[in-house]
Formats: C-alpha cells, sequence, structure tokens
C-alpha cells in the first residue's frame, strides 16, 4: 500500500466519515480511482461506497490538494464512463440528458446505465459534476407527464435514501427506441424480472472473509454459555422447530427438546423464547421470542408457563420475570381477536411476571412517518417551522420511544438484575430493535466495530429480521405494505446513543452510514434474504461478499478517534426529546447547505496522528540511545550529535 | 396487571428517596453551634437576615429530600449554609469564588414564588406583609430553581428571613445600592494585573486609534465628548468619517452621527447611529433632513461613495418582542419536577417553536449575514441605524465583526469586541438587565443575551475557529447579572465615568475602581479558566507577525468571485427621500444595494453563503453561519445544564473532552520525551491538561451541576403514556398484513 496513507488520505477520506460532505466524495472519489490505476483492487469499492452517500462533485473544499491529482489524472477523468466494479458491465448510455438538480438546477451530461449503477456525470462544469448511485436505492421509476411542448419527457426516480431524482431528456425520435429510463428499470428491479441481483454476480476479493464475523457458539461461549443453567440446543438444526430462527439456540437447561416444540406450537411462528443476552456477573438475562398464540378465548399453555418460570428460575437473584410487549397494549389486546389468534400473556397464567406494554407502533406507522419526514427534509427545508415540521413527523417520538423501551430493558436487567423476555407480534422487528438496543447498552463489546457487526448478525440477521420484504430488494413493487424502515430506525437509535455518548463507540458515523447504504445498494450479500435458512439455502456465503469483508479490510476508516474503551460501563441514553435530534448527516445530506465545514473528526485525527508521529521518533531515538549507551558509554551526556528537527504541533 | 410507566421510575428508586416526611425531622438535634455557621462574606458584605432550619428541597433530586440548614440574606445574596456535615468535601472543580452553588446573588433572582401545598402564587413586590408561606421558590436568571421550606424556622426569623429576601431582591433600588460599590469601597484595586493579555478596554483615545490602525480605517477620531459635550450616550472618545464636520457633531445630542465599528480590508467600514427624532415642525424635519443627507455623505465618502442604511428595527423583533420570546423560552427550563418534565417533552420541538426564540436567533444572523455580504462582497460602507443605536446595532455590528475578523474570535478579541461595541457603545445594561428592579419593565429585555446566543451558534458550527469555549460564553451569560463588575452595570459611558468619578461619599477615597468582569481570576481559579479555552482551536500559524497578513492573503481570493449582478429594485424604508436625495447627489458615481425586497435578498444572501460554503474552509478568514432549519440549536449547555432528567451520565461533550486531554497531555509529554532524549536527561512526567480523575462519571452538566446527588440509574419517562395519538388504519393493522391475507386465503 502507499505509504503515504496517514496524513494525505485522512484529509480526503476522514472528512467523509463524520459527515458525508461534498467533499468528501469528490475527494475520495477522485483521489481513489487514481490510486486504482495502480495499485489495489479495493479502490474501486470504496470510491463507489463514498459515491452512494455523497452526491455533489463540484463543491469541494479542500479542492487544492485534491486538483493536483485531478490534473495528472486527467485524461481519466474526460472519461464519461464509472470506474467499474469487478463483473460490472456498462449497459447502456445517453448522451444529452438533463439532470434536474434541486439545489443546483438543470445540468446536462451523459447517463450510463451497468448493471449495478447508474452514473451520470457533466463534463461542462468546473469540476464535473458527477451522480453515481447504485440501481438498488431506487424505489420505484416513474415517467412524469407527456411529452413537454419541446419534445422532452422526464422521469422521476424516488429512492429509498431519502432523495428523488429528476432526469428529462428529448422524445427519441425512433419511438420504438427505449427510453434509457426504461433499459434502467430492468436493472433497477431484477427480482421482479427474474435475474440475479448485483451481488451474486460482483466477485470482488478482499483480505478478510467478512462471513466469518459471526459464529453463533463462540458468541455463545464469549458471554459464558453453556453454563448451569442455560444450553445450547441443536434442535432447530434444520431450521425444523422453527424456519425463521437460526441453526443455535440457547434455552434453559431443564427443558428437553422434545417440550421445545410444544412451546413452539403456543408462540406465533414457532418463535419461542430463547436467549439474546447474560448478564456476566447477575445471570439475568435478555430473552426474545414471538407473541403467545392465546386468541379470543385466553388459551393457555402449560409448556409455555413452564418455560417462562424456567427462565426466571436460570437467575437466582431474582423472583420475577418482566415480560416486554413491545406493541401498544390496543394492539396487542386487538390481536387476540385476529385471525392468528395472538395476544400477550395474562398474569395470572404467569406466576411471578409482570407485563409492560412499551408502546412502539407498527411498521405500518413508521414506514409513514419516514415518508413524512422525507417530505419535510427533501429537497428543500421550511426554514420557520422546521421544528413543527419536523415534530408533525412523530420520526423522533417513534426514536423516543424504542430508545425509551430499551432502556428499560436495559434497567430491569442492569439495575434490578432480573431477566426479562422481550416479544412484539412476530418477533423480528420491535423485538430485534429492543433487544440489540438494551444490549447495546448494557455490553460494550457491541460497541466496538467487530462487536457491533456480531450484534447485527446476531439479533437481526439470525433471527430472522425479513430484510428482504422490508427494503424490497431488486422488487418493483414499491407500495408493498411489508416495506418498513425498521432497520434504519434501529442505526437511527444507534446514531442517537454515539450522540450522547460520543467517546463510546469504536465506530463513527461513517460506518453507520455505510452499513445503510449498503443495505440498499444489493453489492454485498449480507443483508439479503428473510431469514437464516434461506441465506444458507441459497449459498450467500459462498456465491457473495459480505459487507464485513469490505468494512474489516479498510477498518480505519470507520474508527472513532475519541473511542475510548468503556467496556464495562453500561450506558443508560437520556430518551428526552432534549436529547433527540434529527441526524442530519443521513437524512439530510443531500442538501449541499446542510454539510459541515470541517469534520470535527479530523482535528481529532490530526492529533491522532500526531501522537503516533512523535511515538515512533521517541522510539526511534531511545533506540539509538541504547544503541549509543552500549558502543560508548562514556560518551557524555547532553550532547547530541544529530539535530533534531523540532516537531511542530498545533497544540 | 399492567406496569404503567411511572412505576419503574421513582418508586423503585434506592436510598436516595427519604421516606421521612418533613414533619417527622427532629428539630431539636440542631445543636447551637451550627446555628452559629455563617457564609464567607465577600468583602463589604454584610448579613441582613437569617433563619434556621430551613429545608432546601433541591431540583437535582427528584425525591423530595430535603437538606436542613441556615438561610441568610446579605446585600449580596441569599445564601443557602447546610448543616449537613461536609463529608464529601468533593473539589469542586468548576467553584466560583464569588458565589456557591446555594447562593443566589440578589441581582440574580428572577422570580419569587410562595409554595403552597399544591399551588405556588407569584409575588410581586409590594404585597408582603406579616404573613409568610410555608415555602419560598426562587427561579434564578442562571436557570436554577431553589425551594426552601420556612415552615420549621421561628416564626419571627422565618418571617424576616422571607421578607428580607423578597425585599432585596424585587423592591426598586438605587444604584448605589448595588453590591459593587460596597465590594469596592472594601478592595484595594488591583488594575494592573491583567494587563499582559489585554482585553483592550476602549476608554481611553488611545485605543480606539490603535484599533482604527488595526483594520487599516481611514476615519477620525472625535474627542470632544471626553467631558460629554457632545452626548451623554456616546462614548468619551469614538470615531465617526473623516467628512463629519466639526460643526455638525454637536447638533442632535449625538443622534445620527455615523459611529465607527470597523473597518474592511478592501477600505469599506460599517458604522452605526441611533436614528433621528421624527418631527411635525417643517422646517425642522428639514434641518434633519440636510443634517442626515450630509451624515450618509459623509459616510459615503469613506469608501466608494456607496452606502447602503439599515434600519434594524424595520426587520428585526423590537426589544419587547425579544424580552416576551425569551419570558416563554425560559420557561422549559424552569422545571418543577420530574412529571413536570416529561409532560413538557411530548410537545418539546413545537413548544421551542413558538416561543421564537430560536427564530429570533435565526434572524439576527440572516440580517449580520446580509451586512457582511455588502462589506465582503460588494465593498460598500454600511450605516446600520435604530432607535438608541446601542440594543440591536451592537448585537449586529458585532456578528458582523466576528464573522469577519479572526481577532474578534480570539479570548481577548472578544472581550475587546464586548468592550468596543457594549460598553463603550452605550448599550444600557443596567434597564435591560434590570438590576435595580424598576417597575417599567419595558426597558428590560436579554439583548446582551441574545448576542451570546447567536455567538454560541456560530461557535457550535464552527468550533476551531474560535479560542474560546461554550462554557466561557455560559459563564459570561450568567456574569451579566454578577453586581460585582462595572462591565455591565450602567446604563451609558456618561453614567459609568459619572459614577466612578463620583467616588464613595463615604470614605471619599477618590474615584471608584471597580473590578471588570474580564478579570476572571475574580470568580475562577486558573484550572477553572483553562476550561475557556478551546483545544482544538485551530491557532494562527502568523498570528505573533501582523494580524492582517493572512487576512491580505485571502483577500485575493474573494476578489475573484464572480459578482452577482443587481438590478436596483424599488426601495423602501425610513431614509427612502434621503437615499433618492443622495443618488442624485452621487450620479454617475457608483451606489450600491439599496433597500431590497426581502425575497431577493434571501436569494442573495443564500448565493453569498453557498459560494461561500464552496471556498476552502479557513477558519481565519471569514466564517458565516448556516441557518437551515436545523442548523440553529439549542443552547444544551447554558439551558439543561440544572435539569437533573437529562443528565447522561459518562456521556456528553465532556466525554470528548477527557479524551481530548488525555490525548493533548500524551502529545505534549512525548514532545517533552523528545526534547529531553535530546540531551539525555530523565524524563519526567508532566501532564500538560488534566481533568479530575474522578471516579463519578461526569455528565453533559459538566462543568456546572456536581452529580453527585443524582443516582446512577437511568431516568425512565414517566409521561411516555401520553401515548402517541396515532390512529386509524395504520396503526391498527398488524404488521404483517400479506401473511394475514394469506391465512384468509
Amino acid at each position: 500500500m502507499e505509504k503515504s496513507g496517514s496524513i494525505d488520505s485522512l484529509g480526503s477520506k476522514q472528512s467523509s466519515s463524520r459527515q458525508p460532505s461534498v467533499d468528501s466524495l469528490s475527494s475520495t472519489s477522485t483521489s481513489r480511482s487514481d490510486r486504482s490505476s495502480h495499485a489495489k483492487p479495493l479502490s474501486a469499492l470504496s470510491s463507489d461506497s463514498v459515491s452512494t452517500s455523497t452526491e455533489f462533485s463540484p463543491e469541494l473544499r479542500g479542492r487544492a490538494k485534491v486538483d493536483a491529482k485531478v490534473l495528472r489524472d486527467s485524461n481519466k477523468l474526460a472519461q464519461e464512463e464509472p470506474q467499474l466494479l469487478p463483473k460490472e458491465t456498462v449497459q447502456e448510455t445517453a448522451k444529452d440528458i438533463t439532470y434536474i438538480c434541486p439545489f443546483l438546477g438543470a445540468i446536462r451530461g451523459t447517463v450510463t446505465v451497468t448493471n449495478y449503477r447508474l452514473f451520470f456525470k457533466c463534463t461542462d462544469r468546473d469540476p464535473a459534476f458527477v451522480l453515481d448511485l447504485p440501481l438498488g436505492v431506487i424505489s420505484r421509476v416513474e415517467k412524469i407527464g407527456g411529452a413537454s411542448s419541446r419534445g422532452e419527457v422526464s422521469y422521476g426516480l424516488v429512492c429509498k435514501d431519502i432523495r428523488n431524482l429528476r432526469f428529462a431528456h428529448k422524445q427519441p425520435e425512433d419511438s420504438l427506441k427505449k427510453s434509457i429510463f426504461e433499459v434502467l428499470m430492468k436493472y433497477a428491479f431484477p427480482v421482479s424480472n427474474s435475474m440475479h441481483l448485483f451481488a451474486f454476480e460482483y466477485g470482488q476479493i478482499f483480505p478478510e472473509n467478512g462471513w466469518k464475523v459471526y459464529d453463533a457458539l463462540s458468541e455463545y461461549k464469549r458471554q459464558g454459555i453453556p453454563n448451569e443453567s442455560w444450553r445450547i440446543t441443536k434442535v432447530n438444526d434444520q431450521y425444523e422447530l422453527c424456519d425463521t430462527y437460526p441453526a443455535t439456540l440457547v434455552v434453559p437447561v431443564n427443558i428437553p427438546d422434545e417440550e421445545l416444540k410444544r412451546v413452539a406450537a403456543f408462540r406465533a411462528k414457532g418463535r419461542i423464547p430463547v436467549l439474546s443476552w447474560i448478564h456476566p456477573e447477575s445471570q439475568a438475562t435478555v430473552t426474545r421470542c414471538s407473541q403467545p398464540m392465546v386468541g379470543v378465548n385466553g388459551k393457555r399453555s402449560k409448556e409455555d408457563e413452564k418455560y417462562l418460570q424456567a427462565i426466571m428460575d436460570a437467575n437466582a437473584q431474582s423472583h420475577k420475570l418482566f415480560i416486554f410487549d413491545a406493541r401498544p397494549s390496543v394492539n396487542a389486546a386487538a390481536n387476540k381477536a385476529s385471525m392468528k389468534g395472538g395476544g400477550y400473556e395474562s398474569e395470572d397464567a404467569y406466576q411471578n411476571a409482570e407485563l409492560v406494554f412499551l408502546d412502539i407502533h407498527n411498521i405500518h406507522v413508521m414506514r409513514e412517518s419516514l415518508r413524512k419526514l422525507k417530505e419535510v427534509v427533501y429537497p428543500n427545508i421550511e426554514e420557520s417551522h422546521w421544528l413543527s415540521n419536523l415534530e408533525s413527523t412523530h420520526w423522533l417520538e417513534h426514536i423516543k420511544l424504542i430508545l425509551a423501551g430499551a432502556l428499560r430493558i436495559a434497567d430491569k436487567v442492569e439495575s434490578g438484575k432480573t431477566s426479562v423476555v422481550v416479544h412484539c407480534s412476530d418477533g423480528w422487528d420491535r423485538t430485534a430493535q429492543l433487544t440489540s438496543l438494551a444490549m447495546l447498552m448494557l455490553d460494550g463489546h457491541y460497541r466496538t466495530i467487530r462487536g457491533f457487526q456480531v450484534l447485527l448478525e446476531k439479533e437481526w440477521l439470525s433471527f430472522g429480521h425479513r430484510f428482504q420484504l422490508r427494503i424490497g430488494h431488486g422488487d418493483k413493487n414499491h407500495t408493498d405494505a411489508d416495506r418498513s424502515p425498521v432497520f434504519v430506525q434501529f442505526i437511527d437509535c444507534v446514531w442517537q446513543m454515539t450522540r450522547q455518548f460520543p467517546a463510546a463507540f469504536e465506530f463513527n458515523e461513517y460506518f453507520l452510514i455505510t452499513i445503510l447504504d449498503h443495505l440498499y445498494s444489493c453489492l454485498f450479500g449480507t443483508f439479503l434474504c428473510n431469514s437464516e435458512q434461506q441465506r444458507v439455502k441459497d449459498d450467500l456465503p459462498k456465491r457473495t461478499v459480505s459487507l464485513w469483508s469490505y468494512i474489516n479490510s479498510q477498518v480505519e476508516d470507520f474508527m472513532n478517534p475519541m473511542y475510548v474503551n468503556y467496556s464495562n460501563h453500561v450506558l443508560f441514553p437520556v430518551v428526552s426529546m432534549r436529547h433527540l435530534e434529527l441526524w442530519v448527516g443521513y437524512y439530510i445530506r443531500w442538501n449541499p447547505r446542510m454539510r459541515p465545514q470541517e469534520p470535527l473528526h479530523q482535528r481529532y485525527k490530526e492529533l491522532l496522528a500526531k501522537r503516533a508521529e512523535l511515538q515512533k521518533r521517541v522510539e526511534e531515538l531511545q533506540r539509538e540511545v541504547t544503541n549509543r549507551s552500549v558502543s560508548s558509554s562514556s560518551e557524555r551526556a547532553g550532547s547530541p550529535t544529530r539535530s533534531i528537527t523540532p516537531v511542530q504541533t498545533f497544540v | 396487571m399492567l406496569s404503567l410507566g411511572s412505576a419503574g421510575g421513582k418508586s423503585t428508586k434506592p436510598s436516595f428517596v427519604s421516606y421521612v416526611t418533613p414533619e417527622e425531622i427532629n428539630i431539636t438535634d440542631i445543636d447551637a453551634s451550627r446555628r452559629e455557621k455563617h457564609p464567607n462574606l465577600l468583602p463589604g458584605e454584610v448579613v441582613f437576615c437569617s433563619a434556621s432550619p430551613i429545608l432546601k428541597s433541591s431540583q437535582e433530586d427528584a425525591s423530595q429530600r430535603g437538606i436542613s440548614g441556615t438561610l441568610f440574606c446579605t446585600n449580596f445574596r441569599i445564601s443557602f449554609i447546610t448543616d449537613e456535615v461536609s463529608s464529601e468535601e468533593v473539589a469542586v472543580l468548576f467553584k466560583n469564588k464569588l458565589y456557591g452553588e446555594n447562593d443566589i446573588p440578589l441581582t440574580f433572582v428572577d422570580l419569587i414564588y410562595a409554595g403552597y401545598d399544591e399551588k405556588k402564587k407569584l409575588i410581586t413586590r409590594g404585597q408582603v406583609k406579616n404573613k409568610y408561606p410555608p415555602k419560598i421558590i426562587i427561579h434564578c436568571k442562571d436557570l436554577r430553581v431553589f425551594q426552601f421550606s420556612l415552615t420549621f424556622a421561628k416564626e419571627e426569623e422565618a418571617r424576616k428571613i422571607f421578607q428580607g429576601i423578597v425585599h432585596h431582591s424585587l423592591e426598586p433600588k438605587s444604584l448605589k445600592c448595588i453590591f459593587a460599590f460596597s465590594y469596592c469601597e472594601n478592595t484595594s484595586s488591583s488594575p494592573e494585573i491583567q494587563r499582559k493579555q489585554r482585553t483592550v478596554m476602549f476608554n481611553t483615545a488611545a485605543d480606539w486609534t490603535e484599533e482604527m490602525m488595526r483594520t487599516k480605517g481611514n476615519c477620525k477620531l472625535v474627542t470632544d465628548n471626553e467631558n460629554f459635550g457632545i452626548s451623554q450616550k456616546l462614548a468619551q472618545f469614538f470615531i465617526v468619517p473623516s467628512f463629519v464636520s466639526e460643526e455638525d457633531l454637536p447638533k442632535c445630542q449625538g443622534r445620527g452621527i455615523p459611529i465607527w465599528c470597523w473597518t474592511h480590508h478592501s477600505g469599506c467600514a460599517l458604522f452605526k447611529t441611533a436614528s433621528l427624532p421624527l418631527t411635525e415642525d417643517d422646517s425642522e424635519s428639514q434641518a434633519l433632513k440636510s443634517y442626515m443627507e450630509r451624515m450618509l455623505n459623509a459616510v459615503a465618502q469613506n469608501h466608494l461613495y456607496s452606502v447602503k442604511t439599515e434600519e434594524l428595527s424595520e426587520t428585526l423583533p423590537s426589544i419587547q418582542d425579544i424580552q416576551q420570546s425569551y419570558n416563554k423560552f425560559k420557561q422549559f427550563f424552569l422545571i418543577d419536577g420530574t412529571t413536570e418534565f416529561w409532560l413538557s417533552d411530548v410537545k418539546w420541538f413545537s413548544s421551542l417553536e413558538n416561543s421564537g426564540w430560536l427564530d429570533i436567533i435565526r434572524q439576527c444572523l440572516h440580517k449580520s449575514v446580509e451586512i457582511v455580504e455588502c462589506l465582503e462582497k460588494e465593498n460598500t460602507n454600511v450605516l446600520i441605524m435604530e432607535e438608541e443605536g446601542s440594543d440591536l446595532c451592537c448585537v449586529i455590528s458585532s456578528l458582523v465583526q466576528l464573522m469577519l475578523d479572526p481577532y474578534y474570535r480570539t479570548l481577548t478579541g472578544f472581550q475587546s469586541l464586548v468592550q468596543k461595541e457594549w460598553v463603550a457603545g452605550g448599550h444600557n445594561f443596567l434597564d435591560r438587565c434590570n438590576h435595580l428592579h424598576h417597575k417599567e419593565k419595558e426597558l428590560q429585555s436579554p439583548v446582551f443575551l441574545l448576542f451570546l446566543e447567536c455567538v454560541w451558534q456560530l461557535l457550535q458550527q464552527h468550533g476551531p475557529a474560535f479560542q474560546f469555549t461554550e462554557t466561557y460564553l455560559t459563564v459570561l451569560s450568567d456574569s451579566v447579572h454578577v453586581a460585582v463588575f462595572s462591565t455591565f452595570l450602567f446604563s451609558s459611558p456618561f453614567q459609568r465615568v459619572t459614577t466612578m468619578k463620583a467616588g464613595s461619599p463615604q470614605t471619599q477615597r477618590g474615584p471608584l475602581n471597580f473590578p471588570t468582569v474580564w478579570d476572571w481570576s475574580l470568580q475562577f481559579n486558573c484550572k477553572a479558566q483553562d476550561l475557556f479555552t478551546n483545544p482544538l482551536y485551530s491557532e494562527s500559524p502568523k498570528q505573533n507577525k501582523a494580524m492582517r497578513r493572512p487576512f491580505h492573503a485571502k483577500h485575493q481570493r474573494q476578489l475573484s468571485l464572480p459578482n452577482t449582478t443587481y438590478k436596483p429594485s424599488p426601495k423602501k424604508g425610513f431614509f427612502k427621500e434621503e437615499t433618492e436625495n443622495l443618488k442624485k447627489m452621487l450620479r454617475g458615481k457608483r451606489i450600491s444595494r439599496w433597500m431590497q425586497s426581502t425575497e431577493f435578498i434571501q436569494a442573495s444572501t443564500r448565493e453569498f453563503y453557498e459560494s461561500w460554503s464552496r471556498r476552502p474552509l479557513d477558519y481565519h478568514g471569514l466564517i458565516l453561519p448556516c441557518l437551515d432549519g436545523p442548523a440553529i440549536r439549542l443552547w444544551m449547555q447554558r439551558y439543561l445544564r440544572w435539569i437533573p432528567e437529562v443528565q447522561i451520565f459518562g456521556g456528553g461533550p465532556v466525554a470528548l473532552l477527557n479524551k481530548l486531554a488525555d490525548l493533548l497531555g500524551e502529545v505534549q509529554e512525548l514532545r517533552a520525551q523528545l526534547d529531553l532524549q535530546a540531551c539525555h536527561t530523565d524524563l519526567t512526567h508532566q501532564r500538560a491538561v488534566s481533568l479530575p480523575r474522578t471516579s463519578a462519571r461526569p455528565t453533559n452538566a459538566f462543568p456546572f451541576a456536581s452529580s453527585r446527588t443524582w443516582g446512577l440509574r437511568p431516568t425512565i419517562p414517566t409521561c411516555l403514556l401520553q401515548r402517541l395519538m396515532i390512529t386509524g388504519n395504520l396503526a391498527n393493522a398488524d404488521d404483517e398484513v400479506t401473511e394475514a391475507f394469506a391465512d384468509v386465503v
């Protein structure tokens, strides 16, 4: 690798990490694509990932640095084609397309559609304007109106990442010739067109295999499982007990596999209570499941009651069990009468259990809330009514309820030393949000970069959050009611926590944004499919690349320079609206006015680099000193033979 | 069955809840020796009355536990001395030497309530009779809330202390009764102490001349007002455009005279003035008009025959609007209890918006950006004016200078700016802060606080451009109300000078020598003062040489900016006719942008901001604030520091500060090692910056409220079940729509 790494790349890369700013992307993409030509295979990808999060190359700050490179590589930049990834092929190119930018106005340029991305470039402007987005973020393509008087047709691209793009071009003279945007539809929605997602083509090799990040057994071992109260069962090895659960499950020791099956019959979709996390000292546990199938008649299940008793008994510190039902009580009650006959645990049936409703709304309410939020933030923000507009979306209120729920769970486990059972209806949306956030508060391991990956792999992916359905990868059916930003909401909650505890997380904001970008990009296999079973069936670890392969291969980009390892600290965030704020760096990142001038992390990083440099120097000197004292111990002290250039610090 | 939200909160709180009702507290137990406890009196401080035992129920303790002690009322403060043996003499890092955490300087008192069982009643002056309420609730200007229970004190004492407190903190008084007078009579002044890093006071002709030279201005100094012969509103020394004639100066009691604020490197300058009086008399108004014409002409001739006037009261809120808005706004932070806190949390954003405070901040910043644009891009002289010329004029002129001139973003530079624009600029601190509790409430308005708010917005957007921190600003905002310093005490330079000259009537010792607020050692020790400087300040490499040099270099680039062409549009406003005349007069010469339609200005300002933000960031050049909705934020440190519910344990900005301090320490240590290695000596470990390494985790209230009485349990919202009232099909639907369908089929 280039030696320049530390400082030089600092400027360009780091700026994107704090909040992707204008500069970040173009500086990164230019400098990186520049490097890619003579070095690593990595670079093409990284330039890509950055450009997903950034749109405006022209307004770039710190241009001077990049300019040099631009000059050197002027030939390459003049090209109108993107730097292609392995197996990425150009499908179609069209000139004279107008991109109607809500911030800069109409820009004329060339559109290239590949099997992975849409690439728009305008070379007339100085510096060139580039728009580079993975097709996966496109939710819908619509033709807007008929041909205008000037003979132009216009297309709107609604994106999953809080932006809409609008293009226009001349009506093709040959009426049979398809518009490039019609072509785009085919590649943007491969699933609807019986094609493979690009993730299955992309064959980038990374130094590290991200599919190996999570291993259920070693994660449970880290937690001290199995122990005298909890055992690992292989009853779901073939996904027969529950097809949305992972193969490896942790259950109370004294419940045999046979009984688990009877408990499964009483829980929606067979999602029985299983252990997510155990407190290293008090042995209080976080367990998760789906709703009990109580129904209108208040059905009971002896096995289920016994099972919850066993969970309680596994923790000697408390004679109580808290059941957190994520739903509003009204909805939980309504579930009883529903076709499925769900409901909630009655405290008569479950002795010593206390049921608490957390009032978190369902996926449809969340989808609607995010839709409203998009209206408020994109493309323009109404200045004087910003706060009441924001309030009317309820987005932050939902965030508050989710965080408050997780906080109560963490508090019961940590301060109350009591075990908790968490469920919603099916236990794969709100439940995943709550258990993973509570675990993030309780266990510092999950606040590291690798620990967080484990957390996602475990609580979200292996326990069957239905990513395919909630995101709709490659599916043109944008009105699908199963789509919902549940995972985005979770990442938002994590971001809120990083705001409140700026030194407690090993990762930075760019890490979270990168995860969200690749949630949609379909470049990696990580967020494909709905369950572990499907992933195994589709052989994803063999056929696709994991997002963690990419991230862990250049992990320094995602590090929080201010991280202090408080591994044994429990974090209790404040869930008051006073401390919650809209994640501008994600939701409003397309607005060039909302970009920060310079990320503060930049300065922290400079400081870290300075420290490293000094450290090295001191070591060198020390070595020199020892060498010298060995060679001639009589040499007089205080006569430096070599002049040492003073190090300039800005401190 | 259902555990409601509240169950998790209070009732299970261990050890912090005292189940003892106040009645059960053994009063006789308080021994006599403790009653003689005394506050550590400042020089010149006298105790008026005291009462004990008084029970203080603190805001920081959600449980209603009280602390018993003695309440004193002195000529400086209301002071509560606890009986409890202070077992934990926690080394408070940020201890104020003048007043402690249980002290309320009389000038801090905002409102006093009489507390009865369930309700509270606002106490207004003059209504205090012989009765006294069981509880007294004090809201302070620094947003602390105190509750003292008088029930257990002797009746006589309780009545006296109640009346004393109400009298001394609410009744109108004369200036001489302000504590600063008795304080400075009893202290020996040491005025030369802080001369090394000097804050320019702008009370001598030399200060002004120097400032004009620093900015390369070409205006002239006026010394005729040394004995306030021209105006009692204006400073003893001030600077006007060179073309203002000597005869014109005394004409209108100082009104209409363009007072120089600052010169841009292009040569154009910023001036401010008090508006001319309106008159019915024709001939008089004719005279005023021609007078104003001459003044405008003088301003225009300062640079390239261009001038833009800006009547601030036309576009910005009045000082009464500001006061009203702030009154609404501050209520959100004077919170009486947990229940109230969580109730108000639900509508937090819309409440904030309804107060209008953030919008006023935005407007001030916006106006300042407009003026910066005139100076920076159009190189036009600007004259800002308003009724008195010393309220919003001060806000805007100081903000403009902060954005344009990096010198003012240093600590001493900022203090000099406050001296220049606010103190010498004649801001009526006395009435705006209502130090004397006058009845005319309409004079009261937190204009200076509004300025600090705007500065905070700039600071949080461009941290490394400022040498000082938000802690500094918060402390400064408190210090305005500490009646020890002369800085914020007077209504005008005239009052300041005459009062100080008159000296003390009792001792005849000659001129009084009040301390200034800039002598921070009076309030904080060195360690605490360290928190005023920003460790991430990007120091200018050339700062020690010419202050102006980097500025010039930058200027080249800025000139190459594409100038937008603008067409003069029909103007409106106060100076319509004057400008018309001037236009005629200056025909053929360059006339710059006059009053424009607001949309035009908005669009143009937006463009100005965008073209600025495209340029490389230079912390030592122009900085502009982003004004879009989410960019204007709440000054959390100032407003939330006393509220226990919002304290993040182990979190908040202090977590970064700690890490940063460690890093800086390490870097410096390594440097030291390097130096030492070079000369073969032993290493000594010296930490440069060190914050206290206490076991207690600091909270985001750092460095203000101490967290020792707060529990380590999280605050669970109690009013969560003020449920989100979302109804309708979506809310009632189940998560699995398609599944449900499948089941039907």
